[in-house]
């Protein structure tokens, strides 16, 4: 098995020609107003640990730990995380995922599935995503919320490391709620994606882009209004009970400054 | 049905109300990152590949007859910003009332019914291809290229472009053009099987920014 040959380490299931790893968490509600993780399964590169919450209140916190840098070319990682009802979950991350290339040159993949039951929250809030040079990374994450779900999702991109060209990188954001679609969102950047990527309309020479989705029930009475948060980020009420944060940045710091300043708004 | 209503459909002169919005164009020339022909081309490049393959695939959609109600959904999921999704609607009433003139569709009735205040203008122009006779491919054509020859005749008035350099930017484009065309023709076929999902979700940070900038101004050219 290559798991075993491969270097830094490298373990988990091996198909194909990459890496195949699942990571998959799930929160109860444990009927003492606290959350319980009957689910906690790591796989590989993507370790998980329950932490402390920093609130110390009824969610359950847990952190994505990598096990080691990565995806690289041709593995296929995916993380499931579900909230059952009436249960609080908060993912983050304890570094930035690096998307490397692979020898073979193939495209790696990362599964990102979330669902959210009524009356639960998720808050998905990992560090940014490095596409390096070279790399292929195709991302997808999906959610799926039940009507009376509630969602804090942070997604970040980051276009190579400090001064380095960026690899190829395609994220698609699908956010569906009572079945329907609320969020859809793909960007692709990067040598071979299509074109017009780094221009005016699109990123115009920016390194970092992010998105930040708070979804939340009371939103359908009255929610935000749409606002321009400075010249490079915005603040926009979907067609729903959410919010849509879209911000870009030269690099990955200030799109980070300017996400949390409008979570704390929104808070 | 003839193939010259292609021609009806995607002529400038259709009484459809587009020649009011620049598709982002006012914007990007006023924040300075649209200056002359070649960022006019690279900013109509990457809208095309973004938001107009979007607008392509929800109209090959309709035309091959997917529920325009749930097209309508996926166009206000692609759509974060509640100004773009205000234009869509309103450019998509003014087309119907066009369509429904020039090629009265039961079809047309029903949508102008279900969304009084209009449709995704992609939706509309979809089902009004429907209508003309016209496929999906044709309906996609005809997204693909008003989008990006919208941002390039409103470029002209702007910047005082050259009209030749404008045109020469949109045939540029056309290799452009037939490739969003096909893909957006290929993914409106999974969604009839698959569902809207399968249609393209591409988006392009700087027109949402740029749309909800505009919508603040007090004074403006374009309507978007």
């Amino acid at each position: 098995m290559r798991a075993d040959t491969a270097p830094r380490g490298r373990t988990g299931t091996v198909g194909g020609a990459g890496l195949r790893a699942t990571a998959r968490v799930e929160a109860r509600a444990d009927g003492r107003g606290g959350t319980a993780l009957p689910v906690l399964d790591g796989e590989g590169p993507l370790a998980l640990r329950r932490t402390r919450t920093r609130s110390g209140g009824p969610a359950a916190r847990v952190t994505l730990v990598g096990a080691m840098s990565g995806p690289l070319g041709g593995d296929h990682l995916t993380v499931e995380a579900t909230a059952h009802e009436g249960a609080r979950l908060h993912i983050d991350s304890a570094a930035a995922t690096l998307a490397l290339p692979g020898q073979g040159g193939e495209a790696a993949r990362y599964d990102v599935r979330i669902s959210v039951a009524e009356g639960a929250e998720l808050r998905w809030l990992p560090e940014q995503l490095i596409s390096v040079r070279d790399s292929d990374l195709r991302l997808s994450t999906r959610v799926e919320l039940a009507a009376g779900a509630r969602l804090v999702l942070r997604e970040e991109q980051v276009l190579g490391r400090a001064g380095e060209a960026p690899g190829r990188l395609s994220s698609r954001l699908t956010v569906c709620r009572a079945g329907s679609p609320l969020l859809d969102q793909e960007l692709a950047f990067g040598p071979g994606a299509p074109g017009g990527w780094d221009g005016p309309a699109v990123l115009a020479g920016h390194r970092a882009v992010g998105q930040l989705v708070v979804v939340r029930p009371e939103y359908e009475r009255s929610g935000p209004v749409a606002a321009p948060l400075g010249k490079w980020a915005v603040l926009t009420p979907l067609a729903g009970p959410a919010v849509l944060v879209t911000a870009v940045a030269p690099d990955a710091l200030r799109v980070r400054r300017t996400l949390d300043a409008a979570l704390r708004d929104l808070a | 049905m003839s193939r010259a209503a292609l021609l009806v459909l995607a002529d400038g002169r259709f009484p459809a109300g587009g020649h009011a919005h620049s598709g982002g164009a006012e914007e990007a020339v006023k924040a300075g990152r649209v200056t002359g022909a070649a960022s006019l081309e690279d900013f109509c490049r990457g809208r095309l590949n973004t938001s107009g393959l979007v607008a392509a695939s929800l109209a090959a959609a309709a035309a091959l007859g997917v529920d325009p109600a749930a097209l309508d959904a996926a166009a206000d999921a692609r759509t974060p910003s509640p100004a773009l999704r205000v234009a869509a609607r309103r450019l998509g009433r003014q087309l119907m009332r066009a369509a429904r003139a020039t090629w009265p569709h039961p079809e047309l009735d029903a949508l102008a019914r279900r969304f009084p205040k209009g449709a995704h203008q992609p939706v509309v122009l979809g089902l009004a291809a429907r209508a003309a006779g016209l496929g999906p491919q044709d309906a996609a054509y005809c997204s693909a290229y008003e989008g990006i020859s919208g941002p390039a005749s409103a470029t002209v008035r702007l910047l005082s472009l050259d009209p030749f350099d404008a045109t020469g930017v949109l045939a540029r484009l056309a290799p452009d053009v037939d490739r969003v065309a096909l893909r957006a023709a290929e993914a409106a076929g999974r969604a009839v099987t698959e569902g809207v999902d399968a249609l393209p979700a591409a988006s392009a940070p700087l027109l949402e920014l740029g749309a909800e900038a505009h919508a603040g101004w007090p004074v403006r050219l374009f309507a978007s």
